[in-house]
């Protein structure tokens, strides 16, 4: 089976740069930013487990599977 | 309603209460309003309403409140010490607009004082019991038969203004057992409250043009949100000083714009009286015997009631006070009304409070010595 | 943003009042996702909260929502479901509004068992006013009113609620979030009172006072020291002593308080007063 592709976004407004996601994503696709704003830095890593998408407490990540073809 | 009954003034704000179409009460037991728990336990469920004993009066206050969210019309009953500790709460129906009638029996305090002797000590309470600037309206029967008709009015000002009621029961009231001959007069109607206007959108502290705004029960299909902090028309917290200002004052507005409607009070020989009682209550039984008395034995004495005691009738008092060779204030405290009518009268005529502090009624000897002594 | 946060939540209440990585953003996300999974109608669910942190939530919810006085979310609650049964209410506590000062009213709700899903955030300190020390803060932590360290020995919220008669008791934590919204549904669904008590953190007040620098610290203490049933059953009480349980710990099947006065209802209206 094809491994699956997954589209990360970071909304960088609504971020509190806590450093939850980046702490807890099992793959390590975050980094920080200049204002320890995460930033979707190995997206190609992403398993789609959706942690950083249940743990945010504000709600900036979106996970979405990227179809095929 | 049966045309004559052996009434108790406890019982009978009960029935006032379901005439007008209470279906939930919620309360814990105290002397001296325990009646009203009892016989609202009995006669709900007869009705499909829903009797609650609560954990704590504060407890039954909030469960009211959240009944009353619902578009349920609810009421508690409590006395003293219970009033003290439902105050919080009844602050929040207040700023949340949200109706329910509140009976406060008074007995003897501060603290547990004398639970089951007299007392008119909670008429400052009733007012100004839970803090900040808040509406509220506060009624006084005198009889079972008022205590009927009152609390059956007191449910429908809640409803038809969101604002809090307070019956101001006494334990003398509260017990006395009386016959009642109910007239038509007494019948009591039932109003409920205004209801969002359909296929507008709805704002459920909207400044609309009467002050009050309509009100949409949970689970009606309006979903909103109800705070007790300050808030704007949408019903969310504000710090905007501004809209602060405008809601807090169209809220305490509602009690100038609609105080003819809510004062009342009653007129004994009033106008070619030579000396005026203000009382209310039971005190104000005692005083309608000074009035009969007096009369028979020539001399010309007045008595006006406050049935509504809050907003407080001065421009009545007034009016019937000025000139007069002196106003006499029995209450059951040592001075709370008094306070009121020195206002209102502002000087137009000399007034003499008569204070009882010991549990038992002001009598009407005790009144008539007073005026003899004036006279 | 996904979908089942701009269903339930106001969006234009939004971005949220708490602080950056507060527990309590994480625990509104597990309890849309199990109000989505349930299928309530907006319309039919009640939120009904207290005062601090916890508090706030009832703002952002799109329900019917209700933001009581201190300690009182239960009371006022409870007037709510007597009321009008057909809606289903949650009511949101903080620890010292569920323990201290509404203590009184979270034992007689389970002891009425009345059909309601209580959830409890645990953060074991007063947040809002800056860090006091509240009923469940354990011995030996520092909070503003305790800057010797507390001696005051603390509440186990699921084991109080256990005691009182509650129905269904679950323990949940705010990093353990899919499980959380399991155990709301699992609550909700159950007919009687049910108590989510939600180990939760406090990074501001009471992390940094108490050698958990940052959210991250405070999850993962949160993810080291919580053991599932399944496995707390085959561990000593040595090996439980610092820790803490999470998932189911008591269901009972006994009447709903609701479903009793209702049924008094029908009886007395037939002339059945009981005493036969």
């Amino acid at each position: 089976m094809a491994k699956k592709n997954f589209g990360i976004t970071v909304d960088r407004k609504i971020c509190k740069s806590c450093g939850i996601c980046v702490a807890f994503c099992p793959v390590s696709v975050f980094t920080t930013d200049h204002d320890d704003k995460a930033v979707v830095t190995y997206p190609e890593k992403c398993t789609g487990c959706r942690q950083c998408e249940l743990l945010c407490p504000d709600y900036c990540i979106d996970v979405e599977e990227i179809a095929h073809g | 309603m049966a045309n004559a009954k052996l009434l108790q003034g406890n019982e009978a704000c009960v029935f006032g209460a379901l005439a007008a179409g209470v279906r939930f009460f919620a309360g814990y037991p105290i002397t001296p309003s325990t009646e009203i728990a009892n016989i609202f336990a009995r006669e709900l469920p007869k009705l499909g309403g829903k009797f609650m004993q609560m954990e704590d009066e504060i407890a039954s206050m909030g469960a009211v409140i959240g009944a009353s969210c619902t578009g349920v019309k609810a009421i508690t009953a409590t006395s003293g010490p219970g009033f003290s500790l439902k105050q919080e709460n009844i602050g929040f129906a207040a700023e949340a607009e949200i109706p329910c009638v509140i009976i406060d029996v008074m007995r003897y305090g501060p603290s547990t004082g004398l639970p089951t002797k007299s007392s008119q000590g909670d008429f400052m309470q009733a007012r100004w019991g839970t803090h900040g600037d808040h509406a509220i309206i506060v009624i006084a029967p005198y009889t079972a038969r008022e205590a009927y008709r009152e609390t059956g009015r007191a449910v429908n000002m809640s409803e038809r203004y969101r604002i809090p009621v307070i019956i101001l029961m006494d334990e003398i009231l509260g017990h006395l057992r009386e016959r009642v001959e109910f007239k038509e007069e007494d019948v009591v109607t039932v109003v409920d409250r205004k209801g969002p206007a359909p296929g507008v959108p709805y704002l459920p502290f909207e400044d609309t043009d009467d002050l009050i705004p309509p009100f949409a029960g949970f689970g009606d299909g309006y979903r909103y949100h109800i705070t007790g902090l300050i808030h704007d028309k949408t019903g969310f917290p504000t710090n905007d000083p501004e809209t602060i200002n405008q809601v807090m004052r169209r809220m305490n507005g509602k009690l100038d714009r609609y105080r003819d409607e809510i004062v009342k009070v009653k007129y004994v020989d009033v106008d070619d009286a030579d000396i005026l009682i203000i009382a209310f209550g039971s005190v104000a039984r005692a005083a309608e015997e000074v009035v009969r008395s007096m009369k028979k034995a020539g001399k010309r004495v007045g008595l006006l009631r406050p049935v509504t005691l809050w907003p407080f009738p001065d421009k009545e008092i007034r009016k019937a006070a000025s000139g007069k060779k002196a106003v006499i204030v029995p209450e059951m405290n040592l001075g709370q009304m008094v306070r009121e009518v020195e206002r209102a009268v502002a000087g137009e005529a000399p007034i003499y409070p008569l204070n009882k502090i010991d549990g038992e009624l002001i009598t009407p000897h005790e009144i008539s010595d007073l005026i003899k002594e004036i006279l | 943003m996904d979908a089942t946060h701009k269903k339930y939540l106001r969006m234009n209440k939004l971005p949220h009042i708490w602080c950056p990585g507060c527990g309590d953003g994480t625990i509104m996300g597990s309890f849309i996702r199990a109000i989505d999974r349930l299928g309530y109608d907006k319309d039919d669910v009640a939120a009904v909260s207290g005062i601090g942190c916890s508090g706030r939530i009832t703002g952002y919810l799109d329900f019917n929502t209700l933001h009581t006085t201190h300690g009182r979310a239960l009371a006022f609650a409870t007037g709510v479901k007597m009321a009008k049964p057909r809606l289903k209410v949650f009511v949101f506590m903080g620890d010292g509004d569920a323990t201290a000062i509404g203590g009184n009213h979270l034992i007689h709700s389970c002891r009425r068992n009345i059909d309601i899903t209580a959830i409890i955030f645990n953060n074991n300190i007063y947040g809002m006013t800056g860090g006091q020390y509240s009923p469940t803060t354990p011995r030996d932590k520092y909070a503003t009113t305790a800057p010797y360290g507390t001696t005051d020995p603390h509440f186990d919220i699921a084991k109080l609620c256990i005691g009182a008669g509650a129905s269904y008791v679950a323990r949940g934590t705010s990093y353990h979030a899919k499980m959380l919204t399991d155990l709301i549904v699992a609550g909700a669904e159950h007919k009687g009172f049910s108590v989510i008590e939600i180990i939760t953190h406090c990074p501001v007040n009471f992390g940094r006072r108490n050698e958990l620098e940052t959210p991250v610290d405070m999850l993962l203490w949160q993810k080291d020291h919580a053991v599932r049933m399944a496995k707390a059953e085959k561990m000593t009480a040595d090996e439980l002593a610092d820790r803490f349980i999470i998932g189911e710990l008591h269901k009972a099947d006994i009447p709903e308080y609701v479903e009793e006065y209702d049924r008094l209802i029908e009886r007395v209206q037939r002339g059945d007063t009981g005493r036969g």
